[in-house]
């Protein structure tokens, strides 16, 4: 029996159970024996010039062995934007270097003997700022008189994507029905529960090895190569286990690069692990859209126009966050069939933490516009907002289908999908649950809420069509080591890399070994992020394990002294045995006795894949106080053949959570004057285990051809859709009083508020109208 | 200042600062580096300890609090490399992923079991409330400590515990 598709429990787990896993701050290495600790003095000012910085007393402070600034570090360059789309001009300085750009920016490196001597010392530094304008909102960043962060780029405008300028003024032309709305997709914190760390030493030969948790070491190496003006050969990244990344722990900050400095500069080893202070203020943030979303069509419910503009917030420097909306423009209709479809985005520097990726990156602001824009539109028409989507989804397809925004989605049957959900929600029943509700005028209004989504997994890279390598070798013992190029934290590849092995080479998974994350030893590789693992590591792994056997064949054939076609390979007793003749045959493992038996082989994806589902969200909201619970969360995801139906669950249950915790929980928030409020786990909303259901899942699985696990992605499904579902439920569930709209996260205070202005906008309504008049003109309210 | 404890079932004695936090002792100077430390502020609840028998954040307990009491770590529950029934139970349930949060987890539910065998869903969620998980969703951390109550109350003959 095939072990793929089964729900194997997975190998990782005892040590993480008992000893727990070593993260970079666990490692004992005796490399870092004597190693110094890093603290960084940041900026507590969002925009400012920096006149002096003073570290006489914080080198005087018990422990310190030495204080740098910006000064000490001018033989560095500053880093210049990762993508050649982004304003060149629009540089960081590993320190900050006369100007500080957001309140959290590294300004001065402090290094002591003990970690807690570092935080003492570097209370001590004495910093001369004087305040710049500053600008903290992203429409603010595009107004003429808007302070500009690089005065040198003579503007705020980091990157564009599409043109606003030219959309077609007649693309609504003919359309019964048009409604328009800017919504906010807030800043939210990736927030791993590991925070970012790092420790680092040099050896004689100019080469820095380092230990950082990551998503990718290969592509940190190069980040890393990048800040400290070195070869990438000159550059060892180690990862331990490492405690989620979810998009924001790809690549390298500054931070890592500066305790590589001080590791160099004192000739010792340096460590540094961070706050969660530092952590909510220095690690990248993710999504900051501000969309405007117009959707047009007839009263029956059809659609036939749609416009998606937005800004992107960058933050003070243009990271990734710079160029995710190009994935939001490329997801702009979803599933859905619409005729004629437009977008543009800008993305802009301002004075907050930068962004970056942030599960989904991309997709779920794509995803949260058009459903928001359904749900405007169904509400408009009068159509029941299930049934609006369901008119105007793609019919099922086969053959890749493409749109007219260039992403060639591979296979899909969204109607299903929805038709699933919606069966598994008993969504018919719901609704007349909601009437009765309605009806009596109880204080807690149920909400439901629908969303599809189509997104886009396993995308390709500067360096062309998808792929990853693996490398497979068995050992005379009966053993086997994987290499791979994707980089778990959490998913589970060493128990699914070892199954897929498995499967080909008989080899029991307790027995595989899975090893990523060393450069030295694996100097290739993707890493782990946009749900890329599975369907190019695990394919490459298959792969590997698939050449190996033909590698094994020709030896046993040589060995037995027959043709290579008359073995038949036993993957149930992993040994070669001649056809016809029971008695001769030859382990595998034997035949990597006098010569290492391994291959490595490199698998390539024709292109992206594109997972969807469809999820329904129950909630409800205490009319009174605007407090909204979630209650149910029902959920269709399909991401193709799944290989360990426990792990792909777990994932879909992250991804919901998160997804959902944006949605009516979770926000990053900057006062005016862009001080971070939600600096501590005190203060940013973390979703909790009180706040959410469990989840039920219903399954789907629609293989695609594009590898041959036919396998999509599943980490990021959950999240993209469970925002738009949550969100719409608790639209839902005032619609009735005359609320058409209410921004992320829909807090007891924001929904209070929607509601307050609604019942002052019109007349007591009637308690069981639904949808009808023009009440959702400024019934919604964005309180930023 | 001497502190006098007993970690895992072993006697410890040691001078430490005062300001020394029991999760720092116990990271850095014993080695147990399971319980993480995840904030600042007393919420995550990814270094939290039995102390007596209670879980506590050993993040907001100074190691001479702990003097002369009993601290157990997930690395003492095991016994005789047999995973403790809180521990088969996370993984049977799938009930970690990234696993930094997991060891606390691991203590907090020790700690909830100890004080309701037999919780329904709603105690389980709120009696961990105050420890963050960033990647399951919480939906498998509560069916395994939904499932751990039930091996713990097939092994243990009534009055046992």
């Amino acid at each position: 029996m095939s072990i793929l598709g089964t729900r194997v429990v997975r190998t990782e787990d005892p040590g993480f159970l008992t000893s727990g896993a070593v993260y970079t701050d666990d490692v004992q290495d005796e490399r870092l024996d004597g190693a110094c600790h890093v603290f960084f003095v940041r900026s507590p000012l969002a925009h400012a010039r920096i006149n002096a910085v003073d570290l006489s007393a914080v080198r005087d402070s018990p422990g310190v062995i030495a204080a740098y600034t910006a000064a000490d570090l001018v033989d560095l360059p500053d880093l210049p934007p990762m993508m050649a789309m982004i304003d060149e001009r629009m540089t960081q300085p590993l320190l900050a270097r006369d100007v500080v750009r957001y309140a959290g920016e590294p300004v001065a490196v402090v290094v002591t003997e003990q970690a807690y001597q570092g935080e003492d010392a570097a209370e001590l530094a004495d910093v001369d700022y004087d305040p710049l304008p500053v600008v903290v909102d992203m429409s603010d960043a595009l107004r003429d008189d808007a302070a500009r962060l690089f005065p040198v780029a003579a503007t705020n405008v980091a990157a564009t994507f599409g043109d606003a300028a030219k959309f077609d003024p007649g693309l609504f032309d003919g359309c019964e029905v048009v409604v328009s709305r800017t919504i906010e997709n807030q800043r939210v914190a990736a927030a791993p529960m590991e925070t970012r760390a790092a420790a680092a030493v040099w050896g004689d030969d100019g080469r820095v090895t380092a230990w950082i948790p990551n998503q990718g070491a290969q592509g940190t190496r190069g980040s890393l190569a990048g800040m400290l003006g070195l070869d990438q050969a000159d550059v060892r990244i180690i990862t331990p286990a490492v405690g989620g990344g979810f998009g924001a722990k790809f690549g390298a900050d500054p931070e890592h690069g500066l305790v590589c400095l001080v590791a160099k500069k004192l000739g010792r080893p340096a460590r540094w692990a961070e706050s969660r202070y530092e952590n909510l203020a220095g690690m990248t943030h993710g999504r900051a859209q501000r969309q405007t979303v117009t959707i047009g069509g007839s009263r029956d419910g059809t659609v036939q126009a749609y416009r998606l503009e937005i800004i992107q917030d960058c933050g003070a420097y243009p990271k990734i966050g710079a160029i995710l909306p190009s994935l939001t423009v490329l997801m702009t209709p979803g599933p859905y069939a619409i005729p004629r479809a437009e977008s543009a985005a800008v993305a802009v520097v301002t004075n907050t933490t930068p962004i970056g990726a942030y599960r989904g990156a991309g997709r779920p602001e794509a995803t949260a516009a058009v459903e928001r824009a359904m749900d405007l539109f169904a509400a408009e028409t009068g159509v029941d907002p299930a049934e609006v989507r369901r008119r105007n989804l793609l019919p099922p397809f086969t053959e890749p289908h493409t749109t007219a925004f260039g992403a060639v989605y591979d296979s899909g049957d969204y109607e299903a999908a929805l038709d699933r959900v919606l069966a598994a929600a008993g969504y018919d029943s719901l609704r007349e649950e909601q009437a009765r509700r309605r009806a009596a005028g109880e204080t807690a209004q149920l909400g439901v809420g629908v969303s599809c989504y189509v997104e886009i997994t396993g995308g390709g890279s500067e360096a062309g069509a998808p792929h990853e390598n693996g490398t497979v070798e068995v050992h005379p013992d009966g053993t086997a080591t994987i290499l791979t190029g994707t980089s778990p934290h959490g998913q589970g590849h060493e128990t699914v890399w070892a199954m897929l092995a498995s499967e080909e080479l008989g080899i029991p998974i307790e027995k595989i070994t899975v090893k990523w994350g060393d450069t030295d030893l694996i100097p290739e590789g993707g890493g782990t992020g946009g749900s890329r693992s599975l369907q190019q590591g695990g394919s490459a792994v298959r792969q590997a394990s698939q050449e190996l056997i033909e590698v094994a064949r020709k030896r046993a054939a040589d060995q037995l002294e027959v043709s290579p076609g008359d073995l038949v390979f036993d993957v149930a007793h992993s040994q070669f045995e001649v056809a016809g003749d029971p008695d001769a045959a030859v382990p595998l493992a034997g035949l990597a006795e006098t010569e290492r038996l391994f291959v490595r082989s490199v698998f390539s994806a024709p292109g992206p894949t594109f997972p969807f589902g469809a999820h329904v969200a129950v909630v409800e909201v205490d009319t009174e106080t605007g407090k909204v619970t979630l209650a149910r969360m029902i959920t269709v995801d399909d991401a193709g053949t799944v290989i360990n139906p426990l792990l792909a669950e777990g994932q879909r249950h992250g991804g919901i959570a998160q997804g959902a915790a944006q949605a009516f929980l979770e926000e990053v928030v900057y006062d005016p004057d862009g001080n971070l409020l939600t600096a501590t786990f005190a203060d940013y909303p973390f979703l909790s285990a009180t706040e959410v259901p469990s989840f039920e899942l219903a399954d789907m699985a629609t293989p695609t051809t594009y590898n041959p696990l036919g396998a999509k992605g599943i980490g990021e499904a959950g999240t993209i859709g469970a925002t738009p579902a949550v969100q719409s439920a608790v639209v839902d569930a005032v619609s009735h009083l005359g609320v058409r709209h209410i921004d992320m996260p829909t807090s007891p205070q924001r929904v209070w508020r929607a509601l307050q202005a609604a019942r002052a906008a019109q007349p007591p309504v009637v308690a069981d109208t639904v949808g009808e008049g023009t009440a959702e003109k400024d019934t919604a309210e964005r309180d930023t | 200042m001497k502190v006098h404890l007993t970690v895992n079932g072993q006697e410890r004695s040691d001078d430490v600062e005062p300001r020394l936090l029991l999760v720092h002792y116990l990271r850095q100077v014993l080695g147990l580096r399971a319980a993480n430390v995840g904030c600042d502020t007393t919420s995550c609840g990814a270094c939290t300890v039995l102390l007596n028998g209670r879980s506590v954040k050993s993040c907001t307990v100074l190691t001479v609090q702990a003097s002369g009491q009993d601290v157990t770590t997930a690395e003492g529950l095991a016994t005789d490399g047999e995973l403790h029934p809180v521990q088969q139970a996370f993984r049977q349930e799938h009930g970690l992923q990234c696993g930094f949060c997991t060891p606390g987890m691991v203590m907090a539910v020790t700690g909830l079991l100890a004080e309701n065998p037999h919780p329904t869903e709603a105690e389980v969620r709120e009696g961990l409330e105050g420890n963050f998980c960033r990647c399951t969703g919480y939906h498998n951390i509560v069916r395994a400590a939904l499932t751990a109550a039930e091996m713990l109350s097939n092994a243990a003959p009534e009055g046992a515990k």
